[in-house]
């Protein structure tokens, strides 16, 4: 039995970070993500890890740092939000890129300008397809499971990618919840010896990393990025069995919530999810067929396995906090139309955008949706295909 | 206890109110009980109105918004009855604390309160000076907060206002914070 506490989010991955006790890190300080490696600098300093803290000048360099560590043959992690995650960018592709399993947690928050340091997911959103794998977590506690979770799926000999851990910042990073922590050993085993691959530092086998490949192999090399991403969710169930034996939490690649027979259904990220079961729950007891779809692993997103669960439905609202300014929709539901592309028979579709910048996602909005729902599955009509929810006008 | 107690902190920047928020969730973790404690973050300045809330369940919390329908009110700062309709969305039995040294019918009156609700008075801005040596009202109000809606015993309480001082304060702001937590516990009085 582990211990349960009532910690915030930040500090969940804080004291999961702490448990893994990876060799180097190096990070930079951005709200609402500044309390994860506050709370990990002291735990350096206290002597409770053994991991070298590198205190850099920007996100560019602490990615940079995670990089050169990662290659030269260390267990390496990182946190950041919005701004920061932007100035890594580039930095991204080259750890991806460069196969290298770097964790970071992402305190998800709105991206400038206007600055706004609240919690939506531009930021994640922007880095959807830098070749990051990308767990996403309703509360604390999935926060806490999911990056003990993400060091063993990165790290895996079938995959070696950099994972990203994202939770709401200040709705799930800043508040207080019930936490189950597990034990330190159980931990330990968990994640086991960090198995180096090609590292730098091993001078009896001298390699190369980032190397020069023009027209002649780069398209080759851009094959073998997309290969391993299809091999990521067999490991991600994998390591979450595996995760069930130690805490006997269940995960997987979505979760669904009175899915199985229902006719209507929200899918959602994070923490309004919660939010929305409860309103579910109310349109189950008036007798509604009511469900949720939250995805977990959102990169490489499990097209097949989504689109299978939500086919047989009658009407289907995407909710997206963050909006792709494509003149389209929001990223989730073009990938969730995307899931249902391939089938003649399909649920009625169509998106919400909430809780930018912060903005409340509260009971009234899900009813609103569900209320919509119902409407759309009796007549198999949508009004209007993108709407802003929670909005003045 | 009910099956979900939700709680809505009224209090100003530098009164302590995130504490008492944050200590509150703390001390009702026991039982198995689930417990959520969280600001409305804005501009975080000195003096100026704040909200903070807890929520106190038997059952898994999925909820993560701000509280609407409040059952217990908890106003630390009297003056923020003028400005902020503290009253808005409670439910109708709800329970009201409030930091003040007038009489709770006075206050009842000023509510407005409906015959179903409570309204519940402690002088915790006294208190707190008396025993701390400074008007900071979070654990008086914490004690009277705790007293009216039965989610936990005085000893439960003190126990771990102990254990959450403990870390950063001397010995004496400790001992001076559990007496203000008792006498707010203690000296609470209905109208």
């Amino acid at each position: 039995m582990g211990k349960i506490v009532a910690a915030t989010g930040n500090e969940a991955v804080a004291e999961a970070l702490r448990q893994v006790n990876p060799d180097v890190s190096s990070a930079y300080p951005i709200t609402p993500a500044t309390d994860i490696m506050q709370r990990f600098t002291s735990f350096v300093s206290n002597g409770k890890v053994k991991t070298e803290m590198i205190l850099v000048e920007s996100e560019h360099s602490a990615m940079s740092g995670c990089i050169g560590a990662s290659a030269a043959g260390g267990r390496v992690m990182t946190a950041t939000s919005s701004q920061g995650l932007a100035l890594m960018w580039e930095e991204l592709f080259i750890a991806s890129g460069t196969r290298l399993p770097i964790v970071m947690a992402l305190v998800n928050r709105a991206l400038s300008a206007p600055l706004n340091i609240h919690g939506d997911h531009s930021d994640g959103m922007g880095a959807r397809d830098c070749g990051w794998i990308q767990l996403w977590s309703e509360n604390a506690q999935e926060a806490y499971d999911n990056t003990i979770q993400a060091f063993h799926i990165a790290e895996h000999m079938d995959i070696r990618l950099p994972a990203m851990v994202c939770l709401d910042g200040f709705i799930i990073s800043h508040s207080i919840e019930r936490i189950e922590y597990l034990e330190d050993d159980k931990i330990k085993n968990f994640v086991g010896e960090y198995k180096q691959l090609n590292p730098l530092l091993d001078l009896e086998h001298p390699v190369s990393y980032g190397p020069l490949i023009l027209t002649d192999y780069y398209m080759e090399y851009r094959k073998a990025h997309d290969e391993v991403m299809s091999k990521v969710s067999k490991v991600v169930l994998d390591v979450a069995k595996d995760f069930e034996k130690i805490s006997g939490r269940k995960y997987g690649l979505f979760e669904t919530y009175r899915l199985d027979d229902a006719e209507i259904g929200l899918v959602i990220l994070n923490s309004a999810a919660g939010t929305s079961k409860d309103v579910i729950d109310e349109f189950r007891s008036r007798g509604i067929k009511a469900g949720l779809l939250k995805p977990r692993l959102y990169r490489p997103f499990p097209y097949k396995e989504i689109g299978e669960a939500l086919k047989g439905l009658k009407a289907v609202c995407v909710l997206d906090r963050a909006d792709a300014f494509g003149g389209s929709y929001g990223p989730l539901f073009i990938d969730i139309a995307s899931s249902l592309y391939p089938y003649k028979e399909r649920p009625v579709l169509f998106n919400k955008i909430y809780g930018l910048g912060g903005r409340d996602y509260m009971p009234a909005h899900a009813e609103q949706v569900l209320s919509e729902l119902v409407e759309a599955a009796k007549t198999g009509k949508v009004k209007q295909i993108k709407e802003y929810i929670g909005v003045r006008e | 206890m009910k099956d979900l107690v939700e709680i809505r902190w009224h209090g100003r920047g530098g009164q302590g109110t995130v504490t008492a928020a944050k200590v509150l969730a703390d001390t009702c973790l026991s039982g198995g009980r689930y417990v959520q404690a969280f600001p409305e973050y804005g501009p975080e300045r000195a003096g100026a109105p704040l909200r903070a809330y807890n929520r106190i369940s038997s059952k898994e919390l999925r909820m993560h918004c701000p509280v609407i329908a409040p059952n217990i009110v908890s106003v630390v700062d009297v003056t923020l009855l003028d400005s902020i309709k503290v009253a808005e969305g409670a439910v109708k039995d709800a329970v009201f604390v409030v930091n003040t040294s007038k009489d709770p019918k006075e206050i009842r009156t000023k509510l407005s309160a409906e015959q179903a609700q409570k309204v519940f008075t402690i002088d915790a801005t006294k208190i707190a000076v008396e025993c701390i040596g400074r008007a900071m009202p979070n654990a008086p109000m914490l004690g009277a907060v705790c007293k009216v809606s039965g989610l936990v015993t005085l000893e439960h309480l003190l126990e771990d206002v102990r254990k959450s001082f403990g870390k950063k304060f001397s010995q004496k702001i400790i001992d001076g914070n559990l007496d203000a937590a008792r006498r707010g516990y203690e000296e609470v009085k209905e109208g």
